[in-house]
């Protein structure tokens, strides 16, 4: 059962957008993350048509993005609430010693919205992409940075490797844990302090079994002549197509038309 | 000179103790001399602690000889220049099928050593396509290794290794996981390939069975060669291998039962079928 657990949350469909370069994905995702952040009025209408379009060229369900917004409701209602309640302004009414402001109620309006479609905004590239693309495209993007010395190619190795890895960690976890039942470990019962003590016998064994499998790993990626990403050469290096320059350009027009709005028409 | 000549190797493990002084020695391996020619297949033989997984790892350099010489393709294994033609030359493959797939999706992790010998793009399709064609396993190409059983992942390790196009390849133990299915179909990826792309193959273990096929068979004991030959030359003698506690082939013990009894049948008998034409004659 553990075997079947998705990493990141890709949802597998054949759209324009899981076709796109990740790169472009990732890019596109900071710039609609600036453009919330531009947005001070009705320009969000313009953020809301651009999510929506993408949403529905995504061809993934939208209760999936919606899923993504449950993790953040109590950081949501909270913000909301302090935004509304702290804010000086003109009162709209009294409850108790809580003062509600007209300024407040729009400031927390705005919060909402710029952290629901920021979440929302990110979802659609997380599901759309492969965590193996992400990587991929991350190392790509933060090439420049080798220059001073990052090792960007060393960083998105690991990355991948734990991909790889955190479903065979779990199998084992699974494993180790049951086999500790068996001999009548208890990891149920007990106030906090007590559980986590239940868990070295978990933890001892996972982590002797972690880095003995790092070691062979480590082995089998010598013995298949791996030394870094110098003189590498990729079976799958990312390409710009027709497709992907068309989506820049799309791009680099709603970034014109976010800034525009907000300088001319102050919305 | 064969493609992998050993001259009175030794190797010393150092145990150090807690307080970190004096390391005690141990020695793994010691003079061992071999010469393998080009496109056999060889079974190294030894029950655990014979030093036969440390022979392994100095054939493509993992470990350098504390004491003697190693040739692979006339380089000698010492030499830190030559150590990435080496293991391009000589690939292996380790028993832990989970532990040596490196990619998420088994084309990936197929094209993995090509990547990194900086073979160029088209090159490693076709390399991945033809490996994974060798193996039998194009139909999984991609799925995640996650997902295969034990004898599949072997065979995409293999895979993984032939698409370096090494002229040798080097199994330790790769079936010691394994079920008796997959054990099978290791086998069959690995006969296959010694003789249709005529690769050296040098097949680690300690089940019996798996060395009946073999050329040439060495047997080791507490770091040395014991005894060495055919299997058939092996095989006939029966008392040696259990003193070395190795089991041999059950085909083969019934036989030399059967001779101890005073039927006449010739010692080193490998096969059912030839228990079977022996025993009718």
């Amino acid at each position: 059962m553990i075997r079947d657990i998705t990493l990141g949350q890709y949802y597998p469909a054949d759209s324009v957008l899981h076709r796109l370069d990740p790169r472009v994905k990732f890019i596109g995702t900071m710039i609609y993350i600036i453009s919330l952040f531009v947005f001070k009025s009705w320009g969000y209408v313009l953020g809301t048509v651009f999510l929506a379009g993408v949403i529905v060229i995504s061809k993934v369900p939208f209760r999936f993005m919606v899923k993504g917004l449950k993790a953040i409701m109590f950081l949501l209602f909270i913000t909301m609430f302090f935004n509304a309640i702290f804010t000086p302004g003109e009162v709209l009414f009294h409850i108790w010693i809580i003062k509600v402001t007209k300024e407040g109620l729009i400031l927390a309006g705005r919060m909402g919205i710029r952290l629901v479609f920021l979440i929302m905004g990110s979802s659609v590239m997380t599901l759309t992409t492969t965590p193996n693309q992400l990587t991929d495209a991350l190392e790509s993007l933060l090439k420049p940075l080798n220059k001073i010395h990052v090792p960007v190619h060393e960083i998105s190795m690991m990355m991948s490797i734990a991909l790889r890895f955190i479903p065979i960690l779990l199998e084992e976890t699974d494993k180790i844990m049951k086999a500790q039942i068996a001999r009548g470990a208890d990891f149920e019962t007990g106030n906090l302090i007590k559980k986590v003590k239940n868990m070295v016998p978990l933890l001892v064994p996972l982590f002797i079994s972690a880095f003995r499998r790092a070691n062979d790993l480590a082995l089998a990626m010598e013995a298949r002549c791996y030394h870094g990403g110098e003189g590498r050469t990729q079976m799958k290096p990312l390409r710009y197509t027709g497709r992907d320059y068309a989506a820049y350009g799309i791009l680099a027009a709603y970034l014109a038309l976010t800034i525009a709005i907000r300088v001319f028409l102050h919305w | 000179m064969g493609i992998i000549k050993a001259s009175k190797l030794g190797f010393d493990y150092f145990k150090y103790n807690e307080e970190g002084e004096e390391p005690e020695s141990y020695r793994a391996i010691d003079d061992v001399t071999l010469d393998i020619q080009a496109g056999q297949f060889i079974a190294v033989l030894g029950h655990n602690g014979s030093g036969k997984s440390t022979l392994a790892k100095h054939l493509n350099g993992l470990l350098v000889p504390s004491e003697g010489t190693l040739w692979v393709d006339n380089m000698d294994t010492s030499d830190e220049e030559d150590i990435w033609k080496i293991r391009q030359r000589a690939g292996m493959v380790f028993q832990n099928p989970d532990n040596q797939i490196i990619g998420t999706v088994v084309e990936e992790d197929v094209g993995f050593g090509p990547e990194n010998m900086g073979v160029s793009t088209e090159d490693i399709w076709k390399r991945v396509d033809d490996s994974l064609e060798a193996v039998g396993m194009v139909a999984y190409r991609h799925h995640s290794p996650n997902k295969l059983s034990g004898g599949q992942k072997q065979r995409v390790a293999i895979a993984g290794v032939m698409a370096m196009h090494p002229k040798c390849i080097i199994l330790d133990e790769p079936t010691a996981m394994l079920d008796p299915n997959g054990r099978k179909e290791v086998l069959k990826a690995v006969r296959t390939l010694n003789e249709q792309e005529n690769v050296t193959v040098i097949l680690i273990t300690h089940y019996m069975e798996e060395v009946v096929l073999a050329d040439h068979v060495f047997v080791m004991d507490q770091g040395h060669v014991v005894m060495q030959g055919t299997p058939r030359e092996i095989f006939s003698q029966v008392e040696k291998l259990q003193s070395l506690r190795l089991d041999v082939p059950q085909v083969t013990l019934l036989a030399h039962e059967l001779k101890l009894a005073g039927v006449d049948i010739p010692e080193g008998i490998l096969t059912t079928e030839e228990l079977v034409n022996v025993l009718c004659q």
